[in-house]
């Protein structure tokens, strides 16, 4: 029904499902093409900023925070590719050089997301039932605070600031993260492929090693995909609010946050830093789809 | 076959997906009355024939038809309007399984309803009338109650009977069954058929779609034999099914285990060279001529002296169901497995076979009885006291690909299954992993792919492959041919029958198909919610069934699979 | 066979086991209360700086010490800590939350001031979301390749937008460009739209990304074929199966909704400069009024807890598949 998906006949399914998944036909080649072009933009998409990120000079060289009070405000064109803001200051050079501090809080909060749920996710995936039971009520209550609020609560028992905020929204993806890792883990564990390696005689700690550890991190790499750009966007939330990165910073949601006052004078300190958050958010939900589309079984 | 103008007519069918030609000049009628079964493996195209033949070949197909009359009326070029119209009053389509084919969200009554009303005419109360009437034509108990059940909460055999009567609610001229009982249990399978049987003597045309020729040699009056996309062969049932021209079809029906004594060839033997090279095909006429090791030893005077490699005594187990009481899924099952020898275990969904396959293999502990591996202790130690003696143990299942890492190539699940220690690279264990290869019939460029690249037939013998690397005195076999066509299943049985005889093997073999038990076994166990209810010699409970429940499992074999 | 069996022992669930589930239900969400007002309790006291300093106006107040001792004394934190968490949870318990340090009245009376605002943008923009969600679905089935392919990149990119992001080029667009809107938000249908719609777009991505796939599954699944080949159109099959089953997912989903509603609130209410709980949130967090604070928290657990019951209840009404309470 789609041209990413062409809709197939189904050949026998009950028969065998694997040999009936297989029996698609190759579609034409403009139609293979076409089904890489999203995953192409965005995987492009994605290494201009990690590059940005990693060598901003080479994308911008102009100073990201030399102030030159009289181009402020200057539209974009021919000067300045993306205009200037309130100070003078080169936005696109500001937007390439703010990359580096975007992808590392949002890599920093998915990466202590993600360590908080692999403990939580396996402890309850491994420890038996209650063990499972408590993990569980722990995640429960985590849930209970959903979206940003458990990161607002934390920022106001522990103040604002860069390092408040990484650890705030890693708090807010972690409980997510953990109930895919615990499910993950116990499918595993009770699949036919670890039965088969009991029967072969292997002992717990070599399955645990070398079939469940090793298949289940598989898809935590491409939950860690989607939870960066998502960890980009709630951290540029709270950063907007005036809880993250202090406004000189070239961070996007800082430049956001200075953007506002000016809305109706410069639409482009707006614009452009917000583009540059969908971009890679939507970047990063395009390569994680299209990696688990490709992913073993 | 009734006179009257044919109800179907296609001539000359092509349908063609992405330029792919999946049907290719397909011709064929069906008259009132007559059931006319299309036959064939998985990818033949039967299934896409069906749907073109209403117009629902699907997104992306190509239909081009010489002549198409359906129910009297020329279907050619006909539009989706119009088509609505025919569809589900004069022409009934029956799917596979009915809890995918019936909306499980949807109650069975507004389903069936669902047929009437869209073909209108009828007034609420005549369309609840109508349904009640239909439910109890199919053979539904207690129509009102199952009217406002979803197809969840109904047997396998009743959602299909709801299905069933969802499709013949306007009495239609043509019924179309893709499949019908395949995903049932064989005594509910039988009764179904039946039920579709019955459904000719209104004056309904059938077409009925099937993978297996003896399912559908009951009912059928004519066959066409379908082999990718074309009809390799047509005619009245008893000239294809007793003098059969096409090798296809001969081939086919050679497959067909049931009637074929142990260690028959199923397959052509050029097909594993394994078998060319080390063991020429046998064809035996009878089961004494060719004795296996177990039988030379227990024919022998020392008969009494042979131990049984694997044997159970008083197995029980249940498990918890929510909140209610425990659900027996063993009770008592005693079995002895003899060297050589070949166990079968035959029973219907849920008669406890898997279970005790389970406990046999030490992955399940039983509530009471115990296992003995070599007359030594097994389900009562340990798990850390079995490792050590599981190499004299292997398994193989219905589905090989899911016991498989998804990470390892070919080769190297065999290097993880012949090495104990770390070490997973296939070169190091190259040798034997060809010769395990080569023993299954699979080519040596297979170790380098991915077991998810195999057709089902090489899966499958893979996994024998992996199960044999320890080298095991017994195998035990939960369906492993469940999931395959007749003809890799032949081919996948007689691998097995080779090895058994090649290396002395016993297997416990777990089948719910009966042919299959019987061609396979010396000794079988018969199964039925949790309990032995007959053992003995395979053609003693075979030929003279003691207990109720074997006769019926029995009677319900087409005639075909009870050996001819 | 005996699996079905168990099915339909299942689905009749008893007035016990509604009573049981209930009871169940209830004491997990009396946890989560308790969870959350305990962490925060301690979480306040484990970090250093001085509640007291936060009641006077924060660090920056230059709070003499005899204020800071009055202060102390008045909100009772110069007692024993036992004393002190088991005071506030019996004041929580009988709906005490205490008076919010910045603006000097009842926290009760601050939420319930604020909470109609909030609930009227949520669940109007939860109604949004959802139509909107729907429709993109229903277009794209019915449009065939290049429709799901723009409905999908339509969704995706909605998901990707930040709140704070839209509600700045909406205001730019409708109200500084066009003048059709207002940019400070009240509760005239006028007043309502930008918001209504700034959190509704986001959260119509992420539920039209699920709710299209089980669609799409849908349409293609046996039970569709068997509706086609009974006569159905394809606005039956539409209508009657795949919207059903379209719906399991956003309804499983509602919880995560809360939280994406009540987040973009935090950003919508204060961009549109409307009075509402999350505004509130907002600059109790910055002034760190802590009462004020577990007040909202709260509130949102306790809503969350309901909305994960009633969406249970909605689930098991949907599809019968899963064993009644």
């Amino acid at each position: 029904m789609s041209i990413l998906e062409p809709a197939l006949p189904s050949v026998d399914p009950v028969l065998n499902p694997h040999t009936a998944r297989k029996a698609r036909p190759g579609g034409t080649f403009a139609r293979q093409i076409a089904a890489h072009i999203p995953w192409v933009v965005s995987t492009a998409v994605l290494l201009f900023f990690v590059l940005a990120a990693i060598a901003p000079n080479l994308l911008a060289p102009v100073d990201p925070l030399a102030i030159n009070p009289s181009e402020a405000f200057s539209a974009p064109g021919a000067g300045h590719l993306l205009g200037t803001d309130e100070s003078g200051r080169d936005i696109y050079s500001r937007i390439v050089h703010g990359s580096r501090a975007s992808l590392l809080i949002g890599a920093a909060a998915t990466g202590i997301g993600l360590s908080l749920a692999l403990v939580l996710g396996t402890i309850a995936g491994f420890g038996g039932r209650w063990l499972d039971f408590g993990v569980g009520r722990i995640l429960e209550v985590l849930f209970a605070l959903p979206g940003l609020l458990l990161a607002l609560v934390f920022i106001a028992l522990a103040g604002p600031g860069v390092a408040t905020t990484v650890i705030a929204v890693g708090l807010t993806t972690a409980p997510g993260y953990a109930r895919m890792i615990r499910a993950q883990i116990i499918a595993l564990r009770t699949s036919p492929m670890v039965e088969a390696a009991t029967v072969l005689g292997r002992s717990r700690t070599r399955i645990l090693t070398t079939h469940i550890l090793p298949n289940a991190l598989a898809p935590i790499a491409v939950l860690a995909t989607l939870g960066l750009g998502q960890a980009i966007l709630w951290a540029a939330s709270l950063s907007f609010l005036g809880l993250g990165a202090p406004p000189p910073a070239p961070e996007w949601g800082t430049m956001l946050s200075a953007g506002r006052t000016y809305l109706v004078l410069a639409w482009w300190m707006t614009l452009f830093p917000g583009l540059a958050i969908v971009l890679v958010a939507a970047a990063a939900t395009v390569l994680s789809r299209s990696l688990k589309s490709r992913g073993p079984r | 076959m009734s006179a009257g103008e044919p109800v179907l007519r296609v001539e000359n069918l092509n349908v063609s997906f992405g330029g792919r030609n999946v049907v290719s000049g397909v011709s064929f009628t069906v008259h009132p009355g007559e059931c006319l079964a299309l036959v064939g493996e998985s990818g033949s195209g039967k299934s896409v024939t069906a749907r073109s033949l209403i117009g629902l070949a699907g997104p992306g197909s190509l239909v081009q038809v010489e002549t198409l009359d359906v129910a009297g009326r020329d279907a050619r070029n006909v539009s989706q309007r119009s088509w609505r119209a025919i569809r589900g009053k004069h022409v009934g389509l029956i799917l596979q399984d009915a809890l995918t084919s019936l909306d499980p969200l949807r109650k069975i009554g507004k389903e069936i309803d669902d047929a009437l009303r869209i073909h209108s005419g009828l007034s609420g109360a005549q369309r609840a009338a109508r349904v009640m009437e239909l439910l109890d034509t199919v053979g539904l108990d207690d129509p009102i109650r199952r009217a406002a059940q979803r197809s969840g909460e109904l047997s396998g055999g009743m959602r299909q009977r709801a299905l069933i009567a969802s499709a013949i609610a306007w009495d239609p001229q043509l019924v179309i069954a893709d499949e019908p009982t395949t995903a049932l249990d064989a005594t509910i399978a039988a009764s179904v058929m039946a039920r579709l049987g019955e459904l000719r003597q209104t004056g309904s045309g059938m077409l009925l779609i099937s993978h297996d020729l003896a399912t559908v040699a009951n009912v059928a009056d004519s066959i066409a034999v379908m082999q990718a996309g074309r009809i390799v062969e047509r005619g009245p049932k008893e000239q294809v099914l007793n003098d059969p021209q096409h090798p296809y079809t001969r081939a086919l029906l050679a497959a067909v285990p049931a009637g074929k004594p142990r260690f028959t060839r199923l397959s052509p033997a050029v097909d594993t060279p394994a078998t060319s090279s080390h063991q020429p095909a046998k064809i035996v006429s009878a089961q004494s001529e060719l004795a296996s090791p177990g039988e030379v030893a227990a024919q022998g005077e020392a008969a009494d002296v042979v131990l049984p490699v694997l044997s159970a005594r008083g197995l029980c187990k249940s498990f918890p169901l929510a909140g209610k009481a425990n659900f027996r899924a063993v009770h008592s099952v005693d079995f002895e497995l003899l060297p050589g020898r070949t166990l079968g275990v035959v029973g219907e969904s849920g008669s406890g076979k898997t279970t005790t396959a389970r406990i046999a293999l030490g992955l399940i502990k039983p509530d009471a009885g115990d296992v003995r591996l070599f007359g030594e202790p097994w389900s009562a130690v340990p798990e850390s006291g079995r490792r050590s003696r599981r190499s004299s143990l292997g398994a193989i299942y219905q589905d090989p690909l899911s016991s498989f890492d998804p990470r390892l190539s070919t080769g190297s699940l065999l290097a993880d299954a012949l090495s104990s220690g770390a070490t997973r690279n296939p070169r190091s264990h190259s040798k034997r992993i060809n010769e395990l290869l080569e023993m299954v019939g699979l080519e040596q460029d297979v170790a380098a792919r991915n077991p998810a690249r195999l057709s089902g037939g090489q899966r499958q013998r893979l996994a024998i492959a992996r199960a044999l690397a320890p080298d095991p005195r017994v195998l035990i076999c939960d369906e492993p041919v469940s999931a395959l066509d007749v003809s890799i299943q032949a081919q996948v049985l007689d691998l097995l029958d080779e090895l058994q005889q090649r290396l002395g093997l016993s297997y416990l073999f777990i089948s719910h198909d009966l042919s299959v038990i019987r061609h396979m076994s010396d000794d079988v166990l018969v199964m039925r919610s949790g309990e032995v209810v007959e053992s003995g010699a395979t053609e003693a409970v075979f030929t003279a069934p003691q207990h109720q429940y074997t006769r019926e499992l029995l009677a319900a074999a087409p005639p075909l699979l009870r050996g001819r | 066979m005996s699996a079905s069996a168990a099915a339909t022992n299942r689905s009749h669930g008893s007035f016990g086991a509604s009573v049981r589930w209930l009871l169940r239900k209830l004491g997990g969400g009396i946890f989560v209360l308790w969870a959350v007002a305990t962490a925060i309790f301690f979480g306040i006291r484990m970090i250093p700086g001085d509640p007291a300093e936060a009641i006077l106006g924060g660090p920056g107040s230059q709070a003499s010490p005899e204020a800071l001792a009055a202060a102390r004394a008045q909100y009772g934190l110069d007692l024993p800590l036992h004393v002190q968490y088991f005071g506030q949870l019996w004041r929580l318990a009988t709906g005490n939350m205490g008076t919010s340090y910045s603006l000097k009245i009842p926290v009760t009376d601050v939420l319930r001031e604020l909470v109609p605002s909030t609930l009227i943008l949520a669940v109007l923009a939860l109604l949004l979301a959802w139509a909107m969600a729907l429709v993109l679905a229903v277009l794209s089935t019915r449009s065939g390749g290049l429709g799901t392919a723009l409905a999908s990149g339509l969704e995706i990119v909605s998901a990707a937008v930040p709140h704070f992001w839209l509600a700045s080029v909406l205001i730019m667009v409708f109200s500084t460009a066009l003048g059709w809107l207002p940019p400070v938000s009240t509760n005239t249908p006028a007043g309502l739209v930008l918001p209504v719609i700034t959190l509704a777009l986001p959260l119509a991505g992420f539920l039209g990304q699920v709710m299209r796939d089980t669609m799409e599954e849908a349409q293609r699944s046996a039970f569709a074929l068997s509706a086609r080949a009974r006569g159905e159109s394809e606005t039956g099959v539409l209508l009657r199966h795949s919207l059903r089953h379209a719906a399991l997912p956003g309804i499983a989903l509602s919880g995560w909704a809360l939280g994406s509603l009540l987040s973009g609130a935090v950003v919508v209410e204060s961009i549109f400069a409307r009075p509402g709980l999350g505004r509130s949130l907002l600059s109790a967090v910055t002034t760190r009024d802590i009462p004020l604070v577990t007040g909202v928290a709260l509130l949102s657990a306790a809503s969350y807890v309901v909305i994960m019951a009633l969406s249970d209840i909605a689930e098991r009404l949907v599809d019968p598949r899963i064993s009644a309470p």
